[in-house]
């Protein structure tokens, strides 16, 4: 069952996605922005994990933990110190700070601890199953699980309580939102933290999984997960998740193929046949310019 | 007639630069390190130039430049080094190649907007590299051996007619269209522009001249591999515009030679520049957003006369 | 009654499920000067929209000087004789005025790119005539002497002239002016309409005007019609159009809700 196989592998590659997918989507929802920092906050939560596990000597619960939080706090120094005063700004202006905010995270880190990868240290058991035929690990069902627990928390918070009732609110209208009383400045440090915070996850996950990071990690994982988004259609959470899932699948039986090589171009190819034929995702609806 | 006369200054100006630096180099008072330095500087301004006419002027945010250096690089390089071809004639090849990318791309890519034509840009820029990568024709993610041929005469030149053209075509009709395009694309459109073409157009030319550079960049070294034509890369390039100021021609000019500068006497400190460039960024984005130079050219402080000859007119 | 300019049939177009605009029929001879009227939301910009081709009418047919303009581009529609100007002013605001006007005039001239590149004398020959005629445009307007200013330092007043300036550089046949007394005061407005009469007359102009002051469409319009919740409800004379029971409830409805 080579195919079965291969979907298992696709669908914890796009659950990572997914996480990080989440986070941008969050993000564009609320203050169109392409947050290109997020990658960034990825790899932080990763070094996070790897720290947490290694040194001080963490389960992998209170590493993902830990890292969750930090990169909670990351993602909303981050919306404060820079992007915060950009709200009037050009879009140009903002996606160019996010750029230099993600080079800025990218770079600090290789100062600091050189820019070697790192070896994740091996916290869940490596035992496998047979599964019809094909092997999955126990990686495997960790990461899916983990993964979908944090979307159904995320899917609550954003349906059932009052922060995400102001959420949805501000992504909606934030003028509105402002005048029925939201703090909407609170709101979007809230979003960014939520949306750190999975990114955070996804990083300690991508780190158990493939077990191999680097201060550069971010950046493909981090374009590929807003090709994930803007493929379910940007904004929409569930879209998010499944534009990740596709992803997943897609670049897994690309590789089987025996064009590994050409992995990379297959999520371009689908973001620039998106963009051109479906702009607004799978999900999404059209929007028109008001003239 | 007053302008021409003007340009032909312009001309006579550089023209001088270029004769000091060659003395200077053929003398040997400039070693290679500065020679090499001057040729960089060269090859970043046509860059920054051909990007300045699709972001600054026509408005098109693309921040795949790089995948067009890469288009020139290799093809420039196939025809000296495997096919024996002249240098310059190589050159022209590379350009008109890069080109013709730039109308595959333009053509599906401009009619998305700013944040999705940036994302689809920097997505074609990255296939680009990637069907580089799996050549073996070009050694794939080894690289590709090509023959050390640029020298400052040809970078030089290489400037002048960049910023020759784009200076040109951006003050005619046609250039108006494309400033047009840039400011409202529903107006313009309104006044007879089609946008559509104006775009591709400008998109076109920016990727012959960022070929142009490709070439000149490629035989500057005597490597050239897919890593070198990354996202940092188009970042790169992408920076020089930004600081300069959208719309400033010499703005990006400047940016260019400055950075280059400073990037030169950062070299051994990779993660300082990287850190330094950044924080520029971020700094300039969030307290002067319309760069050093705004829309202005270097150019209009010398010209107070201009609106004087400008009011005489309804007199 | 001169040739027909302007045939309008059965047009109707739709937002997904929201019809904004149906069964319009329109028409409009050489040398008129119509008022587009209706309460707020009715459908009166929608209805330029579709004339100059940005949006795509779902159902019937434009034929504009004997040509059929449903499916062109709004470039396309303008280049066949059609030119307009913006409810909320669209200026390039960082060109200076007089590029603005020359913007409009790029079809005058004809020399190409490559001639541009290299400054072959039909670069100089086709840009002096289209800064000469631009000049002439502006001095109609009163605004020559600020043509080298940007056109986002104007005054608001200036700003609505430069747009009508701007859009006849276009050299329309059919004008079509979208509110273009909107947030004038009573002498501006008195101005603008003997200007609007000065270009008829100089230009051999139709002229098709949305407006939401009853004065000056009742004063300079030869014939008006009366959009109501996307639907044609009355079509005349101003005098039939003042007495028209469906118009006065459109209007005084409006009022009531709001």
């Amino acid at each position: 069952m080579e195919w079965l196989q291969q979907l298992i592998n696709g669908i914890s590659l796009g659950s990572i996605y997914a996480l990080i997918a989440l986070g941008y989507t969050m993000v564009y929802g609320i203050i169109k922005l392409i947050n290109f920092a997020h990658g960034d906050v990825f790899m932080i939560g990763a070094f996070i994990g790897f720290f947490a596990i290694s040194r001080w000597d963490l389960g992998f619960f209170p590493a993902l933990l830990l890292a969750m939080v930090v990169c909670a706090l990351l993602g909303v120094f981050i919306e404060r110190v820079a992007y915060k005063r950009l709200r009037n700004a050009t879009r140009i202006a903002a996606l160019i700070t996010a750029i230099g905010v993600s080079l800025l995270i990218e770079y600090t880190t290789i100062f600091f601890r050189g820019a070697q990868p790192e070896a994740y240290p091996n916290v869940v058991s490596s035992k496998t199953f047979q599964f019809l035929g094909a092997q999955i690990s126990m990686q495997s069902i960790m990461i899916l699980s983990v993964s979908i627990v944090l979307m159904l928390i995320l899917q609550f918070i954003v349906h059932k309580t009052k922060i995400g009732k102001a959420m949805r609110a501000v992504s909606y209208d934030v003028e509105a939102a402002r005048l029925m009383g939201i703090n909407v400045d609170n709101t979007i440090s809230v979003t960014f933290a939520i949306g750190s915070a999975l990114a955070g996850a996804a990083g300690v996950i991508f780190g158990v999984y493939y077990t191999k990071i680097d201060p550069l990690m971010g950046i493909i994982p981090g374009v590929k997960a807003f090709v994930a988004a803007v493929l379910g259609g940007i904004g929409i959470i569930p879209g998010a998740v499944a534009g990740g899932m596709v992803l997943g699948v897609v670049e897994t039986i690309v590789s089987a193929l025996g064009f590994s090589s050409w992995r990379d171009a297959a999520a371009f190819i689908i973001l620039i046949l998106i963009l051109i034929f479906r702009p607004s995702g799978i999900f999404g609806k059209n929007t028109r310019e008001k003239v | 007639m007053k302008k021409s006369k003007i340009f032909w200054i312009y001309i006579a100006v550089a023209l001088v630069v270029y004769a000091i630096v060659e003395l200077l180099i053929v003398n040997g008072q400039l070693d290679m390190y500065y020679s090499n330095l001057f040729i960089t500087i060269a090859i970043n301004i046509i860059l920054a130039v051909s990007l300045h006419l699709v972001i600054g002027i026509t408005g098109q945010f693309s921040i795949g430049h790089a995948g067009f250096l890469a288009v020139g690089a290799y093809i420039s390089a196939i025809f000296t080094t495997n096919l024996g071809f002249p240098f310059p004639v190589a050159l022209i090849i590379g350009a008109i190649v890069a080109a013709v990318a730039g109308l595959i791309v333009g053509i599906p890519t401009l009619r998305l907007k700013g944040d999705y034509l940036a994302i689809a840009t920097l997505g074609f820029a990255e296939i680009i590299r990637i069907i580089f990568l799996n050549i073996d024709y070009v050694g794939g993610a080894a690289g590709m051996q090509v023959d050390y041929l640029t020298t400052w005469t040809y970078a030089f030149f290489g400037v002048l007619i960049t910023i020759i053209v784009i200076a040109n075509f951006t003050n005619s009709r046609h250039g108006r269209a494309c400033i047009a395009v840039r400011e409202d694309e529903i107006a313009a459109d309104a006044m007879g522009i089609n946008t559509t073409y104006y775009k591709v157009l400008a998109f076109a030319i920016g990727s012959f001249f960022a070929g142009l550079a490709g070439g000149l960049f490629a035989h500057n070294f005597f490597i050239i591999q897919p890593s070198q034509f990354g996202f940092l890369k188009s970042f790169d390039i992408l920076i020089y515009v930004v600081l300069g100021g959208l719309g400033s021609l010499s703005g990006a000019v400047i940016a260019a030679i400055l950075l280059t500068v400073i990037s030169l006497y950062l070299q051994d400190f990779p993660e300082t520049r990287m850190i330094i460039y950044s924080l520029v960024l971020i700094i300039v984005m969030l307290y002067r957003p319309s760069g050093l130079m705004g829309t202005k050219e270097i150019t209009d402080f010398f010209k107070f006369n201009k609106k004087a000859k400008g009011g005489k007119v309804n007199e | 009654m001169s040739d027909l300019l302007l045939k309008v049939e059965n047009v109707g177009i739709q937002f997904g499920g929201l019809k904004a605009v149906s069964g319009l029929n329109m028409e409009m001879h050489a040398g008129e000067l119509i008022g587009l009227i209706g309460p707020n939301g009715a459908g009166k910009t929608t209805s330029f929209n579709m004339l100059t081709g940005v949006y795509k009418p779902t159902e019937g047919t434009i034929i504009f000087n004997g040509k059929k303009t449903n499916n062109m581009s709004p470039h396309q529609v303008t280049k066949s004789g059609v030119s307009r100007t913006f409810q909320n002013i669209r200026l390039f605001k960082d060109l200076s005025v007089l590029d603005n006007v020359k913007v409009a005039n790029h079809s005058l001239a004809h020399h190409s790119v490559i001639s541009s590149i290299f400054r072959l004398p039909s670069y100089f020959s086709g840009e002096t005539k289209m800064e000469q005629e631009s000049i002439e445009f502006l001095k109609i307007f009163g605004l020559d002497p600020y043509m080298n200013e940007l056109a986002k330092n104007l005054p608001y007043g200036m700003q609505r002239r430069l747009e009508i300036a701007r859009a006849l550089a276009a050299k329309p046949k059919l004008l079509l002016l979208d509110e273009p007394a909107a947030g004038m005061n009573p002498q501006e407005t008195q101005d603008l309409m003997g200007l609007i009469a000065l270009i008829r007359e100089k230009f051999d102009l139709t002229i098709l005007l949305i407006e939401h002051d009853m004065g000056l469409v009742m004063g300079i319009c030869e014939r008006i019609y009366v959009l109501d919740h996307g639907q044609l409800i009355a079509e005349g004379k101003p005098e039939e159009i003042r007495n028209n029971k469906k118009v006065i409830e459109a209007y005084l409805g409006e009022e009531v809700t709001e």
